[in-house]
């Protein structure tokens, strides 16, 4: 929910960084990247938190 | 004297101000502390009233009372919104043109509903958010015959509960009056489950599936078309309805983007002490913050409290004593005759329990308690 709002303000181009310690986050959010078309960065897990790196396209 | 300024005669900054006033009650009397709230409204309104009046339960002039009634002796409170915030100096200037300077400046102004940025939606859609919506949303429930309900969320909104109430009580509005076999429901929610907090979207999915409401998740409103009566999602589903409602996205206050304080109009805030990000005299309560956090009275309250506390603490030992945890209480109505609730922290994720008949009464006591909520008493 965090990130689709940020995407809202971010410009396209703009990369954004969201943390999680959310397992279901972790698996909806590259769902919903690749969904409307935007693009996964990079994704990891560390000390169960995740880091998952979007960039907006559109 | 130590003046703590407040913007925003919300629930946040109302219960502020009298939490202040009577942890401060001696430096009021002796005159070395003042209390100012400054507000764009001389009426306080009780916002999660709306969703009754969408339902007929509850009537629109019921959800007001005077601002300056709520407030403890000695809180100085003037409607006059704030124009121009002038940090490095401790100072705003209000929209008469008065000047007020604080050592602590508290920001509260709270959000409004934004349907306009998507296409068709304040049109086509009925909401609950504001007075004349929520009275033209029960207008159409009543006129309903029967076809298919599309909910579709905004992000971000206030009040998280309210497409999942908004929803059991139209199931519920719809079967008193007997045309339930004629109407679908169809819930669509921003992202892949029913609700953003884990445990209510699982709680949520059991009842719809019982109720045989059916749901999309990951659908992002991007437009609607009145004319085909259809909604267009970002991720390229399209929904038709007959009866469209919404829970509109929203923004903070104009005056935080004209201050250019935070994008959105959602101030940066420091999670546990509430501090805007570089600015140790200022804080931000409710709404305004960009807290990953519900956006919801009950925050606000929480919020406020531990605000309270810590501010007290500044004018006397000049140094702050707590700090929040993220505390949030929301009720849940799930129909028209039973409720439950979720309460949570930023630690520990809410357990919501099956609806009871008891909880809604809680809820309906609430909504009349309030007026002692806001005045600190409860």
């Amino acid at each position: 929910m965090e990130l689709i709002a940020a995407m809202k303000l971010a410009e396209v181009g703009d990369e954004l960084e969201i943390l999680s310690t959310d397992k279901g986050s972790a698996h909806d959010i590259p769902e919903w990247i690749n969904k409307v078309g935007h693009e996964i960065v990079g994704c990891r897990e560390e000390d169960g938190v995740y880091y998952i790196h979007v960039r907006k396209t559109k | 004297m130590k003046k703590i300024l407040i913007v925003g005669g919300g629930t946040g900054g109302t219960i502020l101000a009298n939490n202040l006033a009577r942890r401060l009650t001696e430096e009021l009397a002796a005159g070395t502390v003042r209390i100012t709230v400054l507000s764009a409204s001389d009426k306080h309104m009780y916002q999660p009233g709306l969703l009754y009046v969408a339902f007929g339960r509850m009537a629109s002039q019921d959800l007001y009372q005077d601002q300056a009634s709520l407030f403890e002796p000695g809180i100085v409170f003037h409607v006059d919104p704030v124009k121009t915030f002038d940090m490095d100096n401790n100072r705003v200037e209000t929209e008469s043109g008065a000047e007020h300077d604080y050592d602590y400046l508290v920001i509260c102004t709270g959000s409004r509903p934004n349907p306009e940025s998507v296409p068709g939606l304040a049109e086509h859609a009925n909401h609950v958010y504001t007075v004349e919506a929520a009275e033209k949303t029960l207008a159409a429930l009543q006129q309903f015959e029967g076809g298919r309900v599309a909910i579709v969320t905004g992000v971000p909104h206030k009040c998280p509960m309210v497409p999942l109430e908004l929803t059991f009580m139209m199931h519920d509005y719809f079967q008193d009056r007997g045309i339930l076999d004629k109407v679908e429901f169809f819930y669509t929610y921003p992202i892949g489950r029913l609700h953003s907090l884990e445990n209510v979207g699982k709680w949520a999915q059991r009842e719809f599936d019982q109720l045989g409401i059916h749901y999309e998740t990951l659908f992002n409103v991007k437009e609607v078309d009145g004319e085909k009566k259809q909604v267009h999602s970002e991720e390229g589903s399209v929904v038709d309805y007959d009866l469209l409602i919404t829970v509109p996205p929203h923004n903070g206050m104009p005056v935080i983007l004209e201050n250019a304080l935070g994008g959105g109009g959602w101030i940066p805030t420091n999670p546990n002490t509430l501090q805007m990000e570089g600015r140790e005299n200022v804080f931000v309560l409710g709404d305004t913050t960009n807290i990953p956090i519900s956006k919801a009275g009950s925050t606000a309250h929480y919020e406020a409290e531990a605000l309270g506390e810590n501010l007290a603490a500044l004018v006397r030992l000049g140094t702050m004593v707590r700090t929040y945890e993220g505390k949030v209480f929301c009720f849940i109505e799930a129909g028209k005759d039973r409720a439950t609730y979720a309460s949570f922290d930023y630690q520990n994720p809410p357990q919501p329990q099956p609806p009871t008949q008891m909880i809604h009464w809680f809820k309906l006591a609430y909504n009349k308690l309030y007026w002692n909520s806001v005045r600190g008493l409860l």
